[in-house]
């Protein structure tokens, strides 16, 4: 039989001072590069506007892309390599002409070059102001709607203490999954979203097994002589190659469709892949340690409070 | 012997035949999204305002010859907005006369009378407004399925969103451009006499009378491709329009080789105008134009009784056969505008479909070895539950005519990473039960039965939140929503079905067990 951990009893509550210092720190970072950049970077399906996929025959030089495209009034374009170095991507802002105006000038500007070669439009997607704004609050639903499913389901399966944890691991896991979109300067689109939200019923629910074995323990015989941190600890140690194996599962298919997924569906894998390890590090060292916190403060001054009333 | 074997093992097989019926054959039954095989998905705003400004125009014109037939003066009659008409009598005596012939326009109600000053003004009623905005949507959309349908397009889907949007998915469409074109277009073909008592400089300088306009044609150089416009005065009022219009053909332009023109041929009553038209005009230049484009003005030599007319430009084989078809299908009521498109060239979808598949086969190995190697003969039951539960996923996406989608095939990774957690939260909690000293079937027994409820709660969380990306996402969203859901579905399914079964027959038949393979 292999097995990852055999009777793990590891201290991971005693560290988690330091894992406050980590998770404050990576929080830091992701929100001072979410502000340095100025937010982060939305895709067309939020500001509109128009992507254009071309690959051309030859691996192109961006200059001779650019100047070309600068003849045909359509804005500030953006160019970049997707993948394949033959394969690029054109963004370009919203403007006051129609989408099919705009795939027309862009062919036809790429097909003065000569120099650019053949090429082949193999994508184009073209977002309007009205459906950009429709997206956008469809974006705003589907938060809602995330946020408010994961507080019935909290409300139901947790206590006040364990919620508020619960909820501060998510927002500990949301915020790191956006910083790191802004640090590796990805784009944030409705794909991305999706990921995110799946995320957060990921993250949730390793949460709720550990915080189940500890109520399971407790249920069971109060043990005597262990604080209730080490009882913690416990419940962390018993759930922990099980948290683990389902997370290297999942985090196995996320690193996989990163890697071979393809480039259109690379922010989303991302996302994923980022969420997975912050999600499953989350569950002990954010939501388990402020719990044991939580407690030990409120058993402290229930004791306080005893003893005061012993004296009088 | 476990209860209910028979039954159980009939039930599995009953879902891997009913799966296997669905999906059989596979071509066919798995519904591809544009993303995949390549086509066009247009989201068009039709302006249905247009068309109510032009139903208040029409009745304003209709209004002043009412008028004047009972001979009422009218000093001034114009369209105010979308929805109103301003009147100014010549004299305000006639303004007892004038409220009779307005009484017949019971779609107008009347406000603001001022009878000192002979004027008043004519609203259109709400109920009016939106029947002519619905209108406007529902016969532009069957213009575009009318000219859909003569381009070609195998399973197209034309469906009215909102109140006042038309989505459109052509899949496997090769010429993007073109097909744009030919549902954009408003095609409303017109006949307009030249004005050609103004000069052109003192027109395009702004001075010319109410009546007329200037409207421009395009001229493209052969040699240097570059475009000319030239401009037209000609009078507003159209004199026919393609609405009279029962046929439109392609042939070849007699007159300038390699070009082609559009022949076309009018209605009985189109005829009949045509010929007073033509008649009445000998020696003056008829505009024909196109979406306010010029596209020629010939001379009228003489009377044209036939009812027949060429639409000539430089028109290549293509331009003229499309031409043709928005022709035929009509003029859209209403001009529409692409609020969004999302064009998939064929060989991108046949790459996002390789991609996609890899990224599948690859979870599915990487997941496959790693449950066999960590769990042996476990691990296996679990990798033959993970088939069965991708056989089911794919099944119900075929039951339900779910489209299968890029962010669908991601989600279908994913799901194989986290469907297996079933398994691993049972086999874990198996080993757990094993170590405190229970004999192999108390361990699964009991394993099986304590795992529940973790399982219930890991995937509850991940399904809740599928079902929100089902309901509130776009189609890209939606497609990863849906295999999810129906992904954790069946993997509740094969663990508590088809691993318990497996499980059964391995260890609960026999007399005796020693060890689990876990």
């Amino acid at each position: 039989m292999i097995e990852l951990f055999k009777n793990p009893n590891y201290d991971f509550i005693g560290k988690r001072k330091w894992a406050y210092i980590v998770s404050i720190a990576i929080t830091l970072i992701s929100l001072v590069s979410l502000v340095a950049k100025g937010g982060l970077r939305y895709d067309i399906d939020f500001t509109g506007g128009t992507l254009i996929q071309v690959r051309f025959e030859q691996p192109p030089q961006v200059a001779k892309i650019r100047t070309s495209l600068g003849t045909i009034q359509l804005g500030e374009s953006i160019i970049q390599q997707f993948g394949d170095p033959r394969e690029y991507i054109i963004r370009l802002p919203l403007v006051a002409v129609g989408s099919e105006e705009i795939s027309r000038r862009v062919q036809g500007a790429l097909g003065a070059d000569a120099s650019l070669g053949k090429f082949e439009i193999r994508r184009v997607e073209f977002v309007g102001p009205q459906v950009g704004r429709e997206l956008q609050l469809q974006a705003v639903y589907l938060v809602l709607g995330g946020l408010i499913w994961i507080a019935i389901y909290l409300a139901f399966r947790f206590d006040l203490r364990g919620g508020v944890a619960a909820v501060i691991a998510v927002l500990h896991d949301v915020i790191v999954c956006l910083g790191a979109l802004s640090l590796f300067n990805r784009e944030f689109s409705l794909p991305v979203l999706a990921a995110l939200l799946t995320i957060i019923g990921y993250s949730v629910n390793d949460t709720i097994v550990a915080y189940d074995r500890l109520r399971e323990n407790r249920g069971k015989s109060m043990p005597k002589g262990r604080t209730f941190a080490q009882q913690m600890n416990d419940a962390v140690n018993q759930t922990l190659s099980r948290t683990i194996l389902t997370s290297l599962t999942t985090f196995f298919s996320a690193a996989v469709l990163l890697f071979l997924g393809g480039k259109t569906l690379e922010d989303f894998a991302f996302v994923l892949f980022v969420g997975v390890i912050t999600g499953t590090y989350s569950t002990t060292y954010v939501a388990a340690a402020l719990v044991v916190d939580w407690t030990s403060h409120v058993e402290g001054r229930l004791r306080r409070g005893k003893k005061a009333v012993a004296k009088a | 012997m476990p209860r209910h074997l028979r039954l159980r093992i009939g039930l599995v097989l009953a879902v891997i035949a009913v799966s296997v019926w669905y999906l059989y054959p596979l071509k066919s039954s798995i519904n591809l999204g544009l993303d995949l095989q390549g086509g066009i998905h247009l989201m068009l705003g039709v302006e249905a305002d247009r068309h109510v400004a032009s139903q208040t125009d029409r009745a304003a014109e209709d209004l002043k010859s009412a008028l004047e037939r009972k001979g009422i003066a009218v000093k001034r009659i114009a369209r105010e907005g979308n929805t109103a008409i301003k009147v100014e009598l010549a004299s305000p005596q006639s303004w007892n006369d004038s409220r009779t012939v307005v009484a017949e326009f019971s779609s107008f109600d009347r406000r603001d009378d001022d009878q000192a000053a002979g004027t008043f003004r004519l609203v259109m009623n709400d109920r009016r407004v939106s029947q002519l905005r619905d209108d406007a949507i529902r016969q532009g959309l069957e213009t575009i399925r009318n000219r859909i349908d003569q381009f070609g397009v195998s399973e197209p889907t034309i469906t009215r969103q909102g109140a006042d949007q038309i989505l459109i998915q052509l899949p496997g469409i090769q010429d993007a451009a073109r097909a744009k074109a030919l549902i954009g277009k408003t095609a409303l073909l017109e006949f307009k006499l030249l004005d050609e008592r103004t000069p052109i400089d003192q027109a395009l300088a702004g001075h010319l009378p109410e009546t007329s306009e200037v409207l421009f044609g395009r001229e493209v150089d052969k040699q240097t491709k570059a475009e000319r416009k030239i401009p037209y005065v000609v009078q507003r009022r159209a004199l026919l329009t393609g609405a009279e219009l029962t046929r439109a053909e392609v042939s070849a332009d007699p007159n300038s080789m390699g070009n082609w023109q559009v022949a076309i041929e009018f209605t009985s009553t189109g005829t009949r105008i045509f010929g007073e038209v033509t008649e009445q005009n000998v020696g003056r230049r008829l505009a024909i134009i196109l979406d306010g484009t010029v596209y020629s003005a010939p001379r009228i030599n003489e009377r044209i009784p036939g009812g027949r007319a060429v639409i000539t430009g430089q028109f290549t084989v293509d331009d003229a056969r499309d031409l043709a078809i928005v022709l035929r299908a009509g003029a859209l009521p209403a001009p529409v505008v692409i609020l969004e498109e999302r064009t998939v060239g064929p060989s991108l979808g046949s790459d996002s479909i390789r991609q996609g598949l890899i990224a599948i086969a690859g979870s599915a190995i990487v997941v496959f070895v790693f449950m066999l190697v960590y769990y042996r003969l476990s691990g296996l039951v679990a990798d033959i539950a993970l088939g069965l539960n991708l056989l089911i996923l794919f099944a119900c996406m075929a039951a339900i005519r779910a489209t299968l989608t890029l962010p669908g095939l991601a989600g279908i990774a994913l799901t194989i990473g986290m469907a297996v957690d079933t398994n691993i939260l049972i086999f874990e909690r198996i080993r757990e039960e094993m170590r405190v000293g229970k004999t192999p079937r108390a361990a699964i027994e009991a394993g099986f039965r304590r795992a529940l409820r973790t399982i219930v709660d890991t995937h509850l969380t991940v399904m809740g939140t599928a079902v929100i990306l089902l309901s509130f996402g776009t189609s890209s969203v939606k497609g990863f929503g849906v295999s999810l859901f129906i992904g954790l579905g069946a993997s509740l399914f094969t663990a508590y079905f088809f691993t318990r079964l497996l499980f059964d027959l391995l260890y609960m038949g026999r007399r005796k067990v020693d060890a689990i393979s876990i």
